[in-house]
């Protein structure tokens, strides 16, 4: 099963509008990516209200997995997305 | 029609459609025999109407920032999981409120456990738990309400949080059932130069969508004018505020005595205008919502934005004025059956000093950092000594202007003592009444203990501002009481050297002093302080 495990980018950490456009980004895929920080359990990447409990912050280690065909890109797309500092795109 | 009466708090007439403030909606005790599958639909149509509301105010709100929270908050309505765990609490044998309740409860721990940014959200979720379970019961929606349209906003009474996101281009003005003249409601339509009128009984009976019109100076409410009324009111409003914008200048008394018309603000946004400088930068704005204290450099930041719109002029920072009646978190004050008489203001410094002195250093960096004349003040002191060690504060910090609040009975009737030891003093005439009178100022059925033309009240500020003359040190007047035109005059004639105010309540104050001359003031003061009543110290005075 595909999985990559990033640290968060984003300066404010997984909230506001990181989490916003994360979770945007999830609900485009074709599969369903979960999402889960080392002392929680999995959460849909599609879920702000999950993805946001998470209250990962910057720095923190996140782990994305994903079953299916197109598995490995969407993984892909949002552990790159994780990665950037969100905090800084154009709105 | 309908006259209705109640206490004018901000001068100004208004009129149009009237819309209630909705409150929170109470969840009712569990349903018995739930149809789960009726539950289900209705969970679901709820997240509908919520979504869709809440994506239309984000469609018009001005504020980026605000209009990002409603996004999000949209995006938390979707979320599918908030649907499938709704509908598993069901199958267990809730009905749609208390399922919505329960599974955003779990979220709402999860986002306190997380600390920091997350716990400062916690009342976003609970205002969409207030949305879904209203929806749910077919209750109107919590909060503001948004008809897409100018009206007038009715409501029991006005807490800060209900009227965050207020739009003065909206609400064309306010009338509340309960609350008096020194009551949230009241200040923050006076800063936002919205017309009201407060302690209006029956208010809450005139129907949504209904027609009036309101006097916010006599406080006279009337219920069921025509559509002709209406336009003609809010006219007359329109050419009124026209020609006080045209209104400008330093305040003068007739024969040019000065008396400085200053501002009271919250941060630099609410510096609308010329102002010859600000009497009152409250500083709470900074520290509300936070688990922790605001860092230094986002204070120096904050300070910076109001000293840089203000060169050379004079700027007077209030610090912190918190307590138990306005908790923060981060400084664990316990919880006291008399939060008005407890650790607040200054008395903060006792148990936790480290927050004083990082925001003294703060002021000072900014002050450095800019041309204004930065003077700084305490609020709630009690004591020559309490004053003496704040001023010593300041003076480590290198600030050169130090002075104090007179708000506590105590400071004002020993103001000579208080005053060796500070630079100036500024009257807090709200707290000032609310102690002297030993009457809360939320309390609206003691209104009349709390005007300001109280003979006692006056008394305590002319002892006041006789300390200033015969120390040759400024006395202002920074409460509720400044923007009162005629009393303006009465402070004028006791000698107090400076009135702040809300800004858009100074171009009526400014010409009213520019009508009277010194003389003409102090014989109304005399006569106001010679007055047996507060009726006889409003009549002496012509008001």
């Amino acid at each position: 099963m595909p999985t990559r495990t990033v640290l968060v980018g984003s300066a404010s950490g997984l909230h506001a509008r990181p989490a916003a456009l994360f979770v945007a980004e999830a609900a485009k895929q074709p599969v369903l990516v979960t999402i889960r920080t080392s002392d929680k359990k999995p959460v849909p990447a599609r879920s702000m209200l999950g993805v946001l409990s998470l209250g990962a912050k910057k720095g923190t280690e996140v782990t994305l997995e994903a079953d299916g065909d197109d598995a490995q890109a969407a993984v892909d797309i949002l552990a790159d997305l994780l990665e950037r500092d969100l905090d800084a795109v154009d709105a | 029609m309908r006259e209705l009466r109640g206490i004018g708090a901000s001068p100004g007439g208004a009129a149009g459609p009237v819309y209630r403030l909705a409150p929170p909606p109470t969840v009712p005790p569990l349903a018995e025999n739930v149809d789960p599958e009726a539950e289900k639909a209705t969970v679901r149509a709820a997240v509908v109407a919520v979504a869709a509301d809440l994506t239309r105010r984000a469609d018009t709100v001005l504020e980026k920032t605000a209009a990002e929270v409603l996004r999000a908050q949209v995006m938390m309505a979707q979320d599918e999981t908030l649907i499938d765990a709704a509908d598993i609490a069901i199958d267990g044998g809730a009905d749609a409120p208390h399922a919505l309740t329960d599974v955003l409860a779990g979220h709402r721990a999860a986002f306190e456990a997380a600390g920091g940014y997350l716990a400062e959200r916690v009342s976003d979720l609970d205002d969409l738990r207030d949305r879904l379970v209203a929806a749910c019961l077919g209750q109107p929606m919590p909060g503001v309400p948004d008809p897409g349209h100018p009206y007038l906003l009715i409501a029991r009474d006005l807490a800060p949080a209900d009227t965050a996101g207020l739009e003065p281009g909206l609400v064309l003005g306010l009338v509340t059932a309960e609350g008096g003249p020194t009551s949230h409601t009241a200040i923050l339509a006076r800063t936002l130069g919205i017309p009201a009128v407060v302690r209006c009984a029956g208010i809450l009976d005139v129907a949504d969508g209904a027609l009036a019109s309101l006097d916010g100076a006599s406080g006279v409410v009337v219920a069921g004018v025509s559509a002709d009324t209406v336009t003609t009111v809010n006219a007359d409003r329109l050419a009124e505020i026209e020609r006080r914008t045209r209104s400008q200048g330093p305040g003068r008394t007739a024969d040019g005595h000065p008396v400085a018309l200053l501002a009271n603000i919250g941060s630099a946004r609410d510096l609308t205008g010329e102002v010859e400088g600000v009497g009152l930068f409250r500083t709470e704005l900074l520290y509300l919502d936070r688990s922790d204290p605001p860092p230094y450099e986002e204070q120096v930041a904050a300070y910076r934005d109001v000293f840089a719109a203000l060169p050379g002029r004079k700027v007077v920072v209030r610090t912190l004025d918190a307590g138990a009646d306005k908790p923060l978190p981060f400084l664990r004050l316990a919880a006291e059956p008399n939060p008005a008489l407890g650790i607040r203001g200054l008395r903060v410094a006792r148990q936790t000093p480290s927050v004083l002195s990082t925001q003294l250093a703060a002021i000072a960096a900014a002050a450095a950092a800019t041309d204004a004349d930065v003077w700084v003040m305490a609020p709630m002191v009690a004591t020559a000594a309490e004053a003496a060690s704040f001023a010593g504060s300041c003076g480590e910090h290198g600030l050169p202007m130090a002075g104090v609040m007179i708000e506590v009975p105590a400071a004002a009737l020993r103001a000579g003592q208080v005053l060796r030891h500070v630079d100036f003093l500024s009257v807090g005439t709200n707290d000032l009444s609310q102690y002297t009178f030993a009457a809360d100022r939320m309390c609206g059925d003691l209104a009349d203990l709390l005007d300001p033309w109280q003979p006692a009240l006056i008394a305590l500020l002319a002892s006041c501002a006789a300390a200033g003359v015969e120390a040759g040190k400024p006395v202002g007047v920074c409460g509720e009481s400044a923007a009162d035109p005629a009393f303006a005059l009465v402070l004028a004639g006791l000698g107090i050297t400076s009135l702040s105010m809300a800004p858009r309540s100074i171009p009526a104050v400014r010409e009213s002093l520019a009508a009277h001359t010194l003389a003409e003031c102090r014989q109304i003061a005399e006569a106001a302080l010679a007055a047996p009543s507060p009726e006889a110290a409003r009549a002496a005075a012509g008001a």
